[in-house]
């Protein structure tokens, strides 16, 4: 069984039909990745899958379980947790306090502590900065920081909602490798991304949105190698 | 060299036109001329002067404050300098005054109401134009001089003065009120023929006062080292046993405050409490919770009008309860008026929330003034005869016993927003303030954190309006307008927001000094005004800011700056 499945979902903002039937599955120890341009709808998946959003139809299925009307709190204590787009870590807050509100829905304070540790093994850099306000942080550092945060949650699926957005080449590259690392210890991702190229590179599987739906669905080594792909996506002739 | 003090020169210029503007504006409002006659030194100086001349004084002094480590004749000069410019706009309105219409009026009267003869005369010191504007500018121009000579005293006699003419200031204008607290009986009667006159200090008062305080100040710095670093060497037993004297002698102080006060004080603190109540309550709705709620008022008058109804002895009395009784219902009243105003505002935020609110304010207003409700609530005529609090036959009556009524309330909404702010639902508040989105992803439940900030907040301004309907036996809908919101919005905005000690610091600001001044009335707001103008500009955190907006608005700076500098490499 899919650790998740997500079966024809279509989500609308008021009157904009975001998403038109999409499907999408992710098994246990996976890394799959959306790709897609602006406005295809992926970030709109993500918080679907996460219950700040609800789809109008199509059901979504968490080991079986449906998960589709459940409100946001509640599938984060089922252990799926998400660094949103943007980061949007809690400006005014400390490194350790962003990193206690991840794990707000756990009560087990030794995993918690034992989940911190984790963190700062995997992101040092967020331990040197663990009393600065995460306001101050440069954009790395609040990307670090806002994975982190998800981390804390002890996800078994961990959402990343373009994770490279806005950053340097060389942190693009780091980040991508901590990707890799979390998923080796473990814990599922589903990984959004415009940029296509990463997204390949750590993904086993993909999917290519475009205007709410599904175009393409194939492993991440096919999607590299398809012609439209290419083109589109890759920006290769 | 040459160009240094050339912009010293620019600076001055600015700096005088702006003290003259100041003592211009102070003038046509009327300040000037209204407490012409209200000393603080009877027959020395007067509250109006105070008001004409305060600007040209702090002017000269920061003037020379701005040009440190001048030559001292080059400050002095500059003093002077920027006294006599801050003239010139007095000057101007001296001359454009004496412009007549065609009945032998002051022309400007026709838009400026307050360029009255009175106000004229008081600016040319009862002289002519030509006589009185020199006079004008001499006198500007020494006090420029003597504000530059004041920041030129080394500290160890500048202080002391400073903190003498405060102090001197500050009683004088205080007289009143110190007369009627203090001055009527025994000893405050035989000290108030020496020192005070009708309304003011008497001169030998005045110098008492300045001796006492600036002596005080003097021995204070003298001894400030050597306690500092006895402090300093205390054991942590001897700390801790040090801090508690001071929380004992802190609570001894809060029991017999309403003996020092007497009644007319105490009903002061009285009303600062009920605010403080308030302040704390929406402190969780907007400081930790980050609800702008601006409809604040309703929960109160929603607390006012159950212990009305619940305990009145009028015919719209229903349960005929004791205030004891009633209180409970009455905050439980507010709490659910806070979870139904709660629910429709759910998918609400920042202006879209404060409108609402803001209109819930009014409804029920505009219900408790209806004719609909009147049958049950009174309508415009209120309900009357609601019974005071009492216990074993005691009952609290007067200010001075129904302060500890209110100091009771006030310490258990401390506690309780104290306990809050460090809990569990304490952190909700704060993730769902800096990012709503974000907390909801964290699993946060919304819905229950917002209406629990709602409730709680609304909670406490019920038990406040409780409280009131009882000090007042009467409500009227009158006592419950927007401006009570927007009161207990300012005044946790001047305390700090979302800080404990914040709330009651503005309470007593915004809502004890405007008692105590009430002699103010009529520019109540316009000092408010200019109080947040201010406040907003020097401390916007606030005067007792909690830690969090404190490092918000004051981060290293630097350091911030060299991080960013830093940027992308991690």
């Amino acid at each position: 069984m899919a650790l998740l499945e997500v079966n024809g979902i279509h989500t609308y903002y008021g009157a904009i039909h975001a998403l038109k039937g999409i499907s999408v599955s992710v098994d246990e120890g996976e890394i799959v990745t959306l790709i897609g341009a602006n406005g295809a709808g992926k970030s709109t998946t993500i918080n679907t899958i996460c219950g700040i959003l609800h789809p109008a139809q199509g059901e979504i299925y968490l080991e079986g379980e449906a998960i589709h009307e459940l409100p946001a709190h509640e599938i984060v204590m089922r252990g799926v947790s998400q660094a949103p787009e943007g980061r949007r870590v809690f400006g005014r807050l400390t490194v350790t306090e962003n990193l206690e509100m991840g794990a707000y829905a756990r009560s087990d304070n030794n995993g918690i502590r034992r989940d911190m540790e984790r963190v700062f093994t995997l992101f040092p850099r967020l331990e040197e900065r663990s009393k600065q306000v995460a306001g101050t942080l440069s954009g790395g550092e609040q990307q670090m920081l806002s994975m982190g945060r998800a981390l804390m949650a002890s996800p078994r699926l961990l959402l990343l909602d373009e994770p490279s957005m806005g950053l340097a080449p060389i942190l693009v590259e780091a980040i991508f490798d901590t990707i890799r690392e979390i998923n080796a210890r473990g814990t599922t991702v589903l990984l959004v991304e415009q940029n296509a190229l990463m997204a390949f590179s750590v993904a086993n599987r993909g999917y290519v949105l475009q205007t709410g739906e599904i175009q393409l669905a194939d492993t991440a080594e096919a999607l590299r190698q398809n012609d439209e792909v290419r083109k589109l996506y890759l920006g290769e002739a | 060299m040459g160009t240094q003090t050339r912009l010293d020169w620019g600076a001055t210029v600015r700096l005088g036109l702006l003290a003259g503007v100041v003592a211009l504006s102070l003038s046509l409002i009327g300040m000037v001329e209204r407490f012409s006659e209200r000393d603080i030194i009877g027959g020395v100086f007067s509250l109006g002067q105070v008001f004409l001349f305060g600007a040209a004084i702090g002017g000269g002094y920061l003037a020379a404050r701005r040009s440190a480590g001048e030559e001292l004749g080059r400050v002095l000069l500059g003093g002077l300098a920027l006294g006599l410019i801050s003239s010139l706009p007095l000057i101007l309105l001296l001359v454009a005054g004496g412009l007549t219409d065609a009945e032998g009026g002051i022309l400007l009267r026709r838009f400026l109401i307050n360029v009255s003869p009175g106000l004229l005369k008081l600016l040319a010191f009862g002289q002519g134009q030509i006589a009185g504007s020199l006079i004008l500018a001499a006198v500007t121009g020494v006090l420029g001089l003597v504000g530059a000579g004041v920041y030129l005293l080394p500290p160890r006699l500048g202080r002391p003065l400073l903190v003498g003419l405060i102090s001197v200031f500050l009683i004088g204008l205080l007289s009143e009120i110190i007369i009627l607290a203090w001055g009527n009986r025994g000893i405050g009667l035989i000290i108030r023929r020496f020192m005070f006159a009708a309304r003011g200090l008497l001169v030998p008062g005045a110098c008492l006062v300045f001796l006492v305080a600036a002596g005080s100040n003097v021995a204070w710095s003298g001894q400030q080292e050597r306690v500092e670093q006895r402090l300093s060497t205390l054991g942590p037993e001897q700390q801790q046993r040090l801090r508690r004297g001071m929380i004992a002698l802190g609570v001894l102080l809060l029991l017999v405050l309403p003996f020092i006060l007497r009644t007319y004080l105490s009903e002061v603190i009285d009303n600062i409490g009920l605010y403080i109540l308030m302040g704390l309550g929406l402190n969780i709705v907007v400081g930790f919770a980050g609800l702008l709620d601006l409809g604040y008022v309703a929960f109160f008058a929603i607390g006012a009008y159950a212990m009305g109804v619940l305990t009145s002895h009028s015919d719209l009395g229903v349960g005929g309860l004791s205030f004891w009784a009633a209180l409970p219902f009455a905050v439980l009243a507010a709490v659910a008026a806070g979870i139904i105003l709660g629910i429709p505002v759910l998918r609400m935020r920042g202006d879209y929330l404060a409108i609402v609110t803001l209109g819930f304010g009014e409804i029920i207003r505009i219900l408790a003034l209806s004719d609909f409700l009147a049958p049950y609530i009174g309508g415009a005529q209120g309900i009357l005869l609601i019974p005071k609090a009492r216990i074993l036959g005691f009952e609290f009556v007067r200010p001075e016993s129904l302060y500890y009524v209110i100091l009771l309330a006030c310490l258990l909404a401390v506690f309780v927003s104290w306990r809050l702010r460090d809990s569990r639902l304490g952190r909700q508040w704060m993730a769902m303030r800096e990012d709503e989105d974000v907390a909801e992803a964290m699993g946060i439940n919304l819905v229950k954190t917002k209406l629990l900030a709602f409730a709680i907040g609304a909670g406490f301004s019920g038990l406040s309006g409780a409280i009131f309907a009882s000090k007042l036996s009467s409500i009227f809908p009158h006592s419950f307008q927007l401006l009570v919101s927007i009161n207990v919005l300012c005044l946790i905005i001047v305390g700090g927001i979302g800080s404990l000690p914040g709330a009651m610091v503005g309470a007593l600001i915004l809502v004890g000094l405007p008692e105590l001044l009430r002699e103010f009335a009529e520019y109540r707001f316009m000092m408010y005004g200019a109080l947040l103008i201010v406040m907003m500009l020097v401390r916007p955190e606030g005067f007792w800011p909690s830690a969090i907006h404190k490092r918000e608005l004051h981060m290293e700076e630097p350091e911030a700056l060299a991080h960013l500098a830093a940027g992308q490499t991690g």
